[in-house]
């Protein structure tokens, strides 16, 4: 029997997600391939890449094939008044990647929460971006963070506008030395943005950082919005799970929690989410935002054992044999629970373990590898 | 076993200083310093497994997650936009990023500048922070001549000591970015092998 599911990793890793989100309560959302590509045109920033392919309907309308679902779930949510509609989705979107050639057709898979988002709602999306990690392999890692706490934090320290794209870049890349340089540059003292370079320098369990963190936050709107962090990490309480303030979103969109998830073998974050409430004001609608997505394109690359064999058995058979003979002999070798192919001459690619030959009705063993 | 930690150094002088300070940090490898040609050494042990790559390929090799951390020039990091983490300078390969042009060049705002360089990204971003029009030719080697022959106006190169530039009557016109070497690690590697890369740079910054 060939030791492999028949279903491939991200097949696997769907069925998955997808019982684990419906245990939630959550919907399926269902979208199509196209979309009017203005709402990408209006948000371009919030995707993870600009290139989108277009084309003209029949009516002349300027459609996409959809790089994004999350906008068009935001365009059509209709959340109960004072509750929260809860979505989530398997979709194919299309989009450029780094270093891939052309436009490539990705698995993603998801879930958005739409309405009053409040801290039991941020709660449970945590643990289900842990859950969902955890449905792809044993070796997770959930890392979060905050954009208001880092945005009241340099703001506090003195950085304005003008510094705030390079000083989130070097945030980003955990380059403490970066931000010494951009606050020198500022004029600014080590002493000064020192909270700053707490706040990247200082990650790991929420029990160990955050009290830390609060000794060092430099006003008190900070102060509670740590606190208010914590409590939400306390009731989420997973072991998996990193204060990171490394991770950031683009602060146009993003206004609360952030986070990102890596899963062992991959060498890029395969979860991507946070709060998004400002992207929803941006499209006129009055509601919280909150989700993410899972990129299971990236499973392609993982550490997988290498199979041995294609097929368990192939069949040869001369075209002279009665055909019916040739049926029952592979059926007979299939009953025992092989994958057989039959062929009329040796198939050169095809690495099988048994070789077998149907003579005159009988199926006989020509080949057996170990 | 101990899980290696996977290493990219820039094959020549600069990786094989980088490579005594990080066997002063603990992650030594003593085969790496035998007279052959091979490209790969391990330090079971240690848990350390070292490359020498292309200098300019370090950040790939690192972003891709073929090597954990993996040391490159700034120049690089500022050209290419890896995304990695950078999490240390290593106060070595110090440099500078700079405009170079014939001694005696004046600047002619009538006109888009001709700018020769290995650094399109660098060049263009620098020149258009200043409002600056330019037209970048892409070179891949002997910047220096480019102006001399009147292919372009100025470069943008690394510029070390300027004996390069002087024994080809340039001089430097304007100073972009200070370069060095730094240290660089692939996000997901940093949370799976955090304890290793943290002690590295922890020793490291104990040598400066």
């Amino acid at each position: 029997m060939i030791e492999q599911n028949v279903f491939g990793q991200e097949e696997q890793a769907v069925f998955a997600l997808r019982s684990l989100y419906r245990t939630y309560g959550y919907s399926h959302y269902r979208m199509s391939k196209f979309e009017e590509y203005d709402l990408y045109v209006q948000n371009k920033n919030f995707l993870v890449s600009d290139r989108v392919i277009t084309f003209n309907d029949v009516n002349g309308r300027l459609l996409a094939l959809k790089p994004d679902v999350t906008l068009s779930i935001v365009k059509n949510a209709t959340p109960p008044k004072g509750g929260v509609q809860k979505l989530y989705y398997n979709e194919n979107v299309y989009r450029t990647t780094q270093g891939a050639v052309g436009y490539r057709e990705i698995m993603q898979v998801g879930l958005e929460c739409l309405g009053a988002i409040d801290d039991a709602c941020i709660c449970e999306v945590l643990c289900l971006a842990e859950q969902s990690l955890a449905c792809l392999g044993e070796q997770t890692q959930l890392c979060v963070s905050h954009m208001g706490i880092l945005s009241e934090v340099m703001e506090a320290v003195g950085f304005g506008a003008k510094e705030r794209a390079p000083l989130l870049r070097c945030v980003a890349e955990k380059n403490t030395h970066g931000i010494l340089q951009l606050g020198q540059q500022c004029g600014k003292t080590q002493k000064q943005i020192q909270p700053l370079l707490d706040l990247v320098e200082c990650y790991g369990a929420p029990a160990k950082v955050l009290p830390a963190l609060k000794q060092v936050m430099p006003t008190q709107k900070a102060k509670q919005m740590l606190c208010d962090f914590a409590a939400i990490l306390e009731a989420v309480d997973r072991e998996r799970l990193w204060v990171d303030f490394s991770v950031v979103q683009d602060a146009s969109y993003y206004n609360g929690i952030v986070f990102c998830g890596f899963l062992a073998g991959v060498p890029e974050r395969i979860l991507s989410g946070g709060q998004y409430d400002y992207l929803t004001a941006r499209m006129g609608k009055d509601m919280g935002a909150l989700g993410f997505a899972l990129y299971l394109d990236l499973l392609k690359g993982c550490n997988k054992e290498p199979t041995r064999y294609d097929v368990d058995a192939v069949l040869l058979y001369d075209k002279t044999e009665d055909i019916c003979a040739v049926s029952a002999c592979a059926n007979e070798l299939r009953a025992k629970g092989l994958c057989v192919l039959t062929q009329p001459t040796p198939p050169e690619k095809i690495r099988y373990r048994q070789l077998y030959q149907c003579k005159k009705g009988e199926c006989v063993c020509l080949e057996a590898n170990a | 076993m101990k899980p290696m930690l996977n290493i990219a150094l820039p094959k020549g002088r600069l990786g094989e200083r980088v490579y005594n300070m990080f066997e002063q940090a603990g992650f030594e490898c003593p085969a790496i310093k035998e007279n052959n040609r091979k490209l790969i050494f391990e330090n079971e042990q240690a848990g350390v497994r070292y490359f020498w790559v292309k200098p300019s390929d370090v950040a790939i090799y690192v972003q891709r997650g073929a090597a954990d951390i993996g040391v490159a020039g700034k120049d690089i990091l500022l050209e290419y936009c890896p995304d990695v983490y950078e999490l240390f300078d290593l106060q070595t390969g110090i440099c500078r990023m700079a405009v170079a042009a014939p001694v005696g060049f004046r600047d002619d705002l009538r006109r888009p500048l001709r700018v020769a360089t290995k650094f399109s990204k660098i060049a263009a971003d620098f020149y258009a922070s200043k409002g600056r029009e330019i037209d970048i030719v892409h070179l891949n080697g002997s910047i220096e001549i480019a102006p001399i022959l009147g292919l372009t106006d100025v470069i943008v190169d690394i510029v070390e000591t300027g004996t390069t530039l002087r024994e080809n009557n340039l001089e430097v016109v304007e100073e972009i970015v200070p370069i060095s070497a730094r240290l660089i690690a692939n996000k997901a590697a940093f949370q799976f092998q955090n304890q290793a890369i943290e002690r590295l740079v922890q020793n490291l910054k104990i040598q400066q």
